[in-house]
């Protein structure tokens, strides 16, 4: 396992696959934080308003539970939230974070248990200080709850298939004229080549006009550069044409 | 060569589906268990998808794909490689009389360095205050402790209502609560390499010798014991085994030459941290009712050697179900 000073923690299965883990930092938990510490209170009003009609039977009794609530509340908010919901409080939810096992194994019950207790050392002095500073330290952003318990808070981001469609289905691409060359720029292009012209036509409404203009011009100029078709298969398109004329080519092999 | 991403989803997005679907079903269901065909079908999906994985790294760079196929190898992969037992089912009676006395036994020296220091504590304490009486005013936590503890007893004794009456339930609950966070809290200092838990605890002895100092130079010692017995045969160990807990923590963290990885000496600890903090929330819960319900009623309300009887009573109790409860006999 690499637990090195970077954002991400990569395991490796005995079965040699690589996966990785985008960790959180302080600032993403502690948003996290501030969304739980409403929804405690929010929880803690609802059940001192419910447990106000108690008061009509016994207000001595009325302000025990009020007592027993909030601290079961406080206490028992995150340790049930994250057990229940598999490391994700409605904070974490809302934020896209988890908590899981450093090794990636399941969260056990003890571990979830034990990094909520030790908020208590790690909110001191106020705002979650030491918790803050021990992430920032930490190589795996763990604030000491995290160390104790083996776990770390991970980022996971919104994933969705690509739109394939995007590309050059069913319509004419000048390039499929020349087989041979179409050979030659598979050979030649690395899949992180490839990767950056499918995101910028995956991702191409979300930039800019001029900057849209910029990038598939470079773009463009890389791959003509690696192979030069003839100008019959790229006079009259434009670069960003020519782009994805080329993800075409290297993502949707002709059958 | 770049793989053909098409073809690619198109052939293989069934056996991701199938791995989602297996993951959803264990992750959502605690209780459900795979059978045999189920399971190999679970391991060839996720060796399929773990392949697909590998072959995407190396052929392709479309990052929403490899993450997506990353997400499920390694939710995969935390349920295959977990060896640890799953869970049971929750037992609080076999948990309470079994699991309990017998994780306290399984970490005696933990508990006896917790107990050494609130002895210390204690002995700091009384004899602080035997060499300044002053320090009163800055040891003792409470404002009725800092008075002269005869007048409290005159007080407490010559008193004709009672002063928490309509008040019972929520100093109990109060007492409760309180104490809990304060056992927490110094469990949770052990991750200061102990000290803080051994702060904590000296510091309580501190005032618990001062107390009692107070108290028996004063010609007080059946008030005190009358008044601290009932709850404090409970209150105290609960704070020990908390200390205990703390204490746990810390030598998992120090490791005293153990060949054993941090990671994996925190791991085995884990469980019997949960079990002393649960064990000692309700060990608070019962001091809370009785020092709100009987512990400060004083005589002649109730009779001292009643009070002692019944806290020795207790503490003999505590003693014999923490030295025996849950122990396997021996054939």
């Amino acid at each position: 396992m690499n637990s090195a000073k970077t954002a991400t923690l990569k395991i490796q299965t005995p079965e040699g696959i690589f996966f990785s883990f985008q960790l959180a930092g302080p600032i993403p938990r502690f948003m996290g934080w501030t969304i739980d510490a409403a929804s405690i209170s929010v929880i803690a009003s609802i059940i001192n308003g419910l447990l106000g009609f108690m008061g009509i039977v016994s207000r001595d009794l009325a302000s025990a539970a009020t007592v027993l609530a909030y601290f079961l509340v406080s206490i028992g908010y995150g340790i049930v939230t994250e057990w229940y919901w598999q490391g994700q409080t409605i904070g974490k939810r809302l934020l896209r974070l988890r908590v899981m096992d450093v090794q990636g194994l399941r969260l056990r019950f003890s571990q979830v248990v034990i990094r909520n207790l030790l908020r208590f050392v790690d909110s001191l002095p106020a705002f979650y200080m030491v918790g803050g500073l021990t992430c920032l330290i930490s190589g795996r952003a763990q604030r000491l709850g995290d160390f104790a318990a083996n776990t770390i808070v991970v980022w996971n981001p919104k994933i969705s298939e690509p739109d394939l469609s995007q590309l050059l289905e069913g319509k004419y691409n000048s390039l499929h004229d020349y087989p041979h060359l179409e050979a030659r720029l598979r050979q030649h292009v690395s899949p992180q080549q490839a990767g950056i012209a499918l995101q910028a036509v995956l991702r191409r409404d979300e930039l800019e006009p001029q900057s849209r203009i910029e990038l598939f011009r470079d773009v463009a100029l890389h791959f003509k550069r690696i192979v030069s078709f003839p100008s019959e298969a790229t006079d009259g398109i434009s670069d960003e044409q020519y782009v994805r004329n080329v993800v075409d080519v290297l993502f949707c092999t002709k059958k | 060569m770049i793989l053909d991403l098409k073809k690619f989803i198109a052939e293989e997005k069934a056996y991701w589906t199938e791995l989602e679907t297996a993951l959803e079903d264990l992750e959502t269901k605690p209780g459900h268990r795979l059978k045999l065909n189920e399971l190999k079908r679970f391991h060839y999906a996720y060796q399929r998808t773990s392949a697909d994985l590998a072959k995407l790294r190396t052929y392709s760079s479309e990052p929403n794909i490899r993450r997506y196929l990353e997400s499920l190898v390694a939710r995969a992969y935390g349920e295959i490689h977990e060896t640890r037992q799953k869970p049971h089912r929750l037992t609080p009676f076999h948990w309470f009389f079994t699991v309990f006395p017998r994780t306290f036994r399984q970490h005696l020296r933990a508990f006896l360095i917790s107990l050494a220091a609130m002895l210390l504590g204690c002995i700091f304490g009384g004899f602080a205050l035997g060499i300044d009486p002053a320090a009163k005013e800055v040891i003792m936590p409470f404002t009725h402790l800092k008075g002269d503890p005869s007048e409290r007893v005159a007080k407490e004794e010559g008193a004709d209502d009672d002063r928490l009456k309509g008040a019972k339930t929520y100093f109990s609950s109060y007492l409760m609560t309180h104490n809990t966070k304060v056992s927490i809290f110094t469990l949770a200092l052990g991750v200061t390499y102990g000290i803080g838990t051994l702060i904590m605890l000296f510091y309580n002895g501190v005032i618990l010798g001062a107390v009692a100092f107070d108290y028996i130079t004063a010609g007080e010692t059946l008030f005190l014991f009358g008044w601290l017995l009932p709850h404090g045969a409970i209150e105290i160990p609960a704070i020990l085994f908390a200390g205990q807990a703390g204490l746990i923590l810390a030598g998992a963290l120090i490791g005293w030459g153990r060949p054993v990885s941090l990671r994996m000496r925190l791991r085995k600890i884990s469980a019997d941290l949960v079990t002393l903090i649960f064990g000692v929330a309700i060990l608070l819960i019962w001091a809370g009712i009785i020092e709100a319900f009987f512990s400060q009623y004083h005589e002649p309300v109730i009779p001292y050697a009643a009070k002692i009887g019944f806290g020795m009573i207790e503490l003999i109790v505590l003693t014999l179900f923490l030295a025996k409860s849950g122990k396997e006999r021996s054939i």
